[in-house]
């Protein structure tokens, strides 16, 4: 009961944090970091979930950011349906996608994540709706339900971490499914897994999809913020940053990719300005010690310290 | 008991989140400190033409007015936005939601179309004297944003001028693919028609390049008695290494539509002679520029500046005099004062800011010398002819401009 | 000047030699890490980054010591090699037990720092590099200028690849090699030390890439962003041809050098994309490359 209750209270707490939040920090810098939370939280459902590693997201976090920059600015569709549309062509290229690249396993599987949104990326850097180098700029905030306002970032903080919640939510619902217990024994034995009857292709591929499609969320959400949308969206680069906050974080539980995106936005932003180009050197070197030495990550190193502290009582 | 504890908690942190809102002072306005914010590729593939050397020109440019105007300091800051337009965006974004009054420098169009349109959008300055894109004063311009020193009309039609009188009619463009590329392509172009000639064919390039023999082969194939390059820094030099490692210049003219000191000087004068340079400055062009010039190259280990470092020198400089003479930094009232100011200054003279936010000046083509004519380091041009500024820069007439009422 | 559809044969055959040019650092870079998959198991995704610092050694051996092109053939890899020993053993070492997906990403993060550090120290404008003075010059080949170097890099490529590829399938030393990844410990029973020659693979792998890099350096640009520019096409060059497959990396690379060549030629825009479509289409139909086994 008292564990039960401590929970509640550290969920009320960080709800009421970023409801706050924008009060005390830069509220343009929160929604970029809520954006990328709910990036690598997406992403996790892939690999910590079901033990794919996608090397290729950045194509889903950048094709809906396209799409709905697109749908936004020139259409003139609203902000909700803009992004909705965003998120369907994100969930339609994961579809694609999946198909592709499910048949293979491990290292294979990421190698053809990894290639198939290079394609995307060329692509894009190709086509002229995209403005290629100079990127989508001027993308109207626009309103949210034809009515409320974006254009006051404090407003858009509130909407962003609305979408942020549904999102958290949704994994969280199905993470402690029935479809979701199926994604973790593939995780551990797939071999098992399909000896016990479950068509094991066609839940990964529902697991990608839903990944991708999360994940173009987070996109089309990001391009609404900055009102711009670019090629880095679509950069292996970007693909690589989600895995890093994702391992860095912590894998094995549910806010680990929330704490490992947060602290390397805020790495990022610091940094740059201090250190240039040497950020990426930093960002290296955290991967590989997060490799070699500290694979859980970071709350997957809390867990295990409280554990040790506290005992593992039923 | 459990339940007083966590509402206990909540309790506190809602507090400590509601007084933090009171100690913060929201940025506005510096209330006391004129900050200048130079925005530029600091690594990267134009860094030696803007770059750290656009600091020191701002610097120096403060340190002319004494490190004070109006009474109160004056500050200097810097970022790097890597040629990325959203990360220059976001950075122009945080400082103008900050305390940061201008911005100043930024080579790379795409780069400084986002952050104009931020300015705007803001309210705060930008004049930006580092992109060559004509967009800034035509499709895209606005109040708050003035384009300084040079841009790919000026350059291209100037650079274009001498080859075309000498028979170079038929054109081949290597155009960079963004926003700068393409201006300086359709302003030369349209140059080029106007003056009887043809344009063949065309080929865009990735920013960055790494190997231009593909894209010059087709250059080659085309036939074309001029190609001309529309890119800019260490695209230009990679295209003419590897044009004459092809011998193609052994059939064909180049025409380098935009190229600053800083890439002959990594050329060198073998590979760079015979090059037509246009640009809004020299350094050993008269006695000011000279004296300006060695004090730069003092602070940058003997390394001349480049007509973008001039201008970001020059735009400061007079950006704190127009604050001085119209006793406040409200945008609005030093653009106005900006606007009637005849520029003077040891790198400039007799420049004028139009209504469309482009600084007119004197405009000189210059031809890189031979290694024999050159007498030193940094001895690269000589002079060929000199144009009054309302002849280089596209007439206030054919301007697209939203702001210019016909 | 005559034409095959509708593009004159000057262009066509440039393009191609081009091409060519490109896909023999393609089939080199695919060839090394070919090798280290094949036998260790690793995608080495640093190994862009081994390619540039044999490009960038290339350029520190003449700018400081004076050492010119020749000899850096031999120290440029000869170097990169020991720095990927060092990397084998302080590294990918202690990763060998755990899920290989690991190794991917350690190699990701070194890619990281070692290109970071360059771009640091060296900026990104490039480093110039001159071609070794007796391939200077062109040979006019009527229908275009063949650089005398670009032809010197076809040469070379072609004889390291087959030269490697023989030793690693048709000589004894190769045959210990395959050996030792499939079963260690039995080969380790016979007395051949099986961790030395996986680090000396390893390092055979990276000197590959280095040595590639010294090809590279007078005629494309050095510059720190050299190997992340290659990197991912060489990955898809090593999926089509199969990931373990020797031959294949070499031939595919090859190919898929002259078929980009050609799509510059007669649709220019797809010329980044075409490797890719490729490998979808490879995927479908041949889920493990063109030469690979299933493993």
């Amino acid at each position: 009961m008292s564990n039960r209750v401590l929970r509640l209270a550290g969920y009320g707490l960080l709800l009421v944090a970023g409801l706050l939040a924008p009060f005390a920090v830069y509220p343009v810098f929160l929604m970029n970091a809520l954006c990328f939370a709910l990036f690598a939280c997406a992403f996790n459902l892939l690999l910590g979930y079901t033990g794919l590693l996608s090397f290729g997201h950045a194509a889903f976090f950048g094709t809906a950011a396209y799409i709905t920059g697109y749908a936004a600015k020139v259409m003139g569709l609203s902000t909700g349906l803009a992004i909705l549309a965003g998120v369907a062509a994100s969930l339609l290229l994961g579809v694609v996608f999946g198909g592709l690249s499910i048949r293979r396993q491990g290292i294979y599987f990421s190698m053809i994540t990894l290639a198939l949104a290079q394609l995307v990326f060329f692509v894009y850097l190709q086509a002229p709706f995209t403005g290629g180098e100079d990127g989508l700029q001027a993308i109207p905030r626009g309103k949210l339900l034809w009515v409320i306002s974006l254009e006051k970032d404090l407003t858009l903080y509130y909407v962003v971490f609305a979408i942020f919640l549904l999102g958290f939510l949704l994994i969280y619902r199905t993470i402690h499914s029935p479809f979701g217990q199926v994604l973790k024994a593939i995780r551990e034995n797939e071999a098992r897994a399909i000896s016990l009857g479950y068509d094991v292709n066609k839940y990964k591929l529902m697991a990608f999809v839903l990944s991708a499609g999360l994940a173009g969320l987070a996109g089309s959400t990001n391009a609404i913020v900055f009102s711009f949308v670019t090629l880095t969206d679509v950069d292996w680069h970007t693909s690589g940053d989600v895995v890093l906050m994702t391992l860095l974080g912590g894998m094995g539980s549910i806010f680990g990719p929330v704490v490992g995106a947060f602290s390397i936005v805020t790495l990022e932003s610091r940094l740059s300005d201090k250190v240039g180009s040497l950020v990426t050197v930093i960002i290296g070197a955290i991967f590989v010690i997060c490799v070699l030495l500290f694979r859980r990550g970071i709350v997957g190193e809390i867990q295990g310290l409280y554990r040790r502290v506290v005992g593992n009582r039923a | 008991m459990k339940r007083t504890v966590i509402c206990g908690l909540a309790a506190a942190a809602l507090l400590l989140a509601a007084t933090s809102v009171w100690a913060q002072a929201k940025g506005k306005i510096s209330g006391g400190v004129v900050k200048i914010g130079v925005l530029d590729d600091m690594s990267g593939l134009y860094s030696d033409i803007g770059g750290q050397g656009d600091v020191v020109a701002a610097q120096m440019a403060v340190d002319e007015m004494g490190g004070k105007v109006l009474g109160a300091p004056i500050q200097v800051v810097s970022a790097d936005h890597q040629n990325k337009p959203d990360v220059g965006a976001q950075k122009a974004r945080e400082w103008f939601d900050g305390d940061v009054d201008i911005i100043v420098g930024t080579v790379n169009s795409g780069v400084s179309i986002a952050v104009s349109k931020v300015a705007n959008e803001k309210h705060r300055l930008f004049i930006n004297s580092g992109a060559g894109s004509t967009r800034l004063t035509n499709e895209d311009c606005n109040p708050y944003t003035i384009h300084y020193e040079y841009d790919t009309y000026s350059t291209g039609t100037t650079t274009a001028k001498p080859i075309v009188a000498s028979g170079g009619k038929t054109w081949f463009f290597l155009t960079a693919d963004y926003a700068f590329g393409k201006s300086l392509q359709a302003d030369t172009s349209k140059f080029v028609e106007a003056a009887g000639g043809k344009v063949l064919g065309s080929v865009l390039h990735p920013l960055s390049a790494s190997d231009f023999s593909s894209f010059l082969l087709q250059a080659q194939a085309s036939g074309a008695q001029v190609i001309g390059l529309a890119n800019a820094g260490g695209d230009t030099i990679n295209s003419v290494k590897a044009a004459s490692e092809f011998g193609i210049t052994k059939k064909q003219k180049l025409a380098a539509l935009l190229i600053f000191i800083s890439d002959v000087h990594s050329l060198g004068l073998n590979a760079a002679q015979g090059l037509y340079a246009a640009t809004g400055f020299y350094w050993d062009h008269d006695n000011d520029t000279r004296k300006w010039s060695k004090a730069f190259a003092a602070k940058m280990g003997g390394k001349m500046p480049t007509m973008v470092n001039a201008g970001t020198y020059s735009s400061t400089l007079h950006y704190l005099k127009a604050i001085q003479a119209a006793g406040t930094d409200d945008p609005d009232a030093v653009v106005k004062k900006l606007k009637e100011m005849t520029l003077n200054d040891a790198t400039v003279k007799g420049g004028k800011i139009r209504a469309d936010g482009r600084m007119v000046h004197e405009f000189y083509l210059y031809q890189v010398k031979s290694p024999s004519e050159s007498k030193g380091p940094w001895d690269y041009y000589k002079l060929v002819s000199t144009i009054p500024g309302d002849q280089a820069f596209q007439p206030l007439s054919l301007s697209r401009c939203p702001l210019i009422k016909k | 000047m005559s034409e095959i559809f509708g593009v004159p044969i000057a262009a066509l055959f440039g393009q191609l030699v081009l091409g060519l040019v490109n896909g023999c650092f393609y089939a080199m870079l695919s060839l090394g890490l070919a090798i280290i998959f094949g036998m260790l198991n690793i995608i080495n995704f640093a190994h862009g980054a081994f390619y540039m610092m044999g490009a960038v050694f290339t350029w520190f051996l003449l700018n400081t010591w004076n050492i010119g092109w020749w000899w850096s053939l031999l120290l440029a890899p000869l170097a990169v090699g020991i720095f990927g020993i060092f990397v084998e053993r302080v590294f990918l070492k202690r990763l060998y037990k755990v899920d290989p997906l690991y190794g991917l990403l350690l190699t990701f993060g070194l890619a990281l720092v070692i290109e970071g550090l360059f771009r640091y120290k060296y900026g990104v404008s490039g480093l110039p590099y001159g071609i070794p003075e007796v391939f200077q010059g062109a040979l006019n080949l009527g229908f275009m200028f063949l650089p005398k170097y670009r032809g010197i890099v076809v040469l070379a490529t072609l004889v390291v690849c087959f030269t490697t590829w023989f030793v690693i399938e048709r000589t004894q030393l190769g045959a210990y090699l395959r050996a030792g990844t499939e079963n260690p410990p039995l080969v380790q029973a016979f007395g051949i030390n099986v961790p030395v020659m996986i680090t000396l693979t390893y390092a055979i792998g990276v000197a590959l890439a280095g040595l590639a890099g010294v090809l590279a350096a007078p005629t494309l640009q050095v510059s720190p962003l050299m190997g992340s520019n290659l990197i991912i096409v060489v990955f898809a060059v090593v999926v089509i041809g199969g990931m373990g497959s020797i031959l294949g990396s070499i031939l595919t690379g090859l190919g898929l050098g002259l078929i980009e060549g050609l799509t510059k030629v007669f649709y220019s825009q797809a010329s980044n994309t075409v490797v890719f479509m490729i490998m979808a289409l490879v995927l479908l139909v041949r889920p493990a490359g063109l030469f690979g086994r299933e493993k």
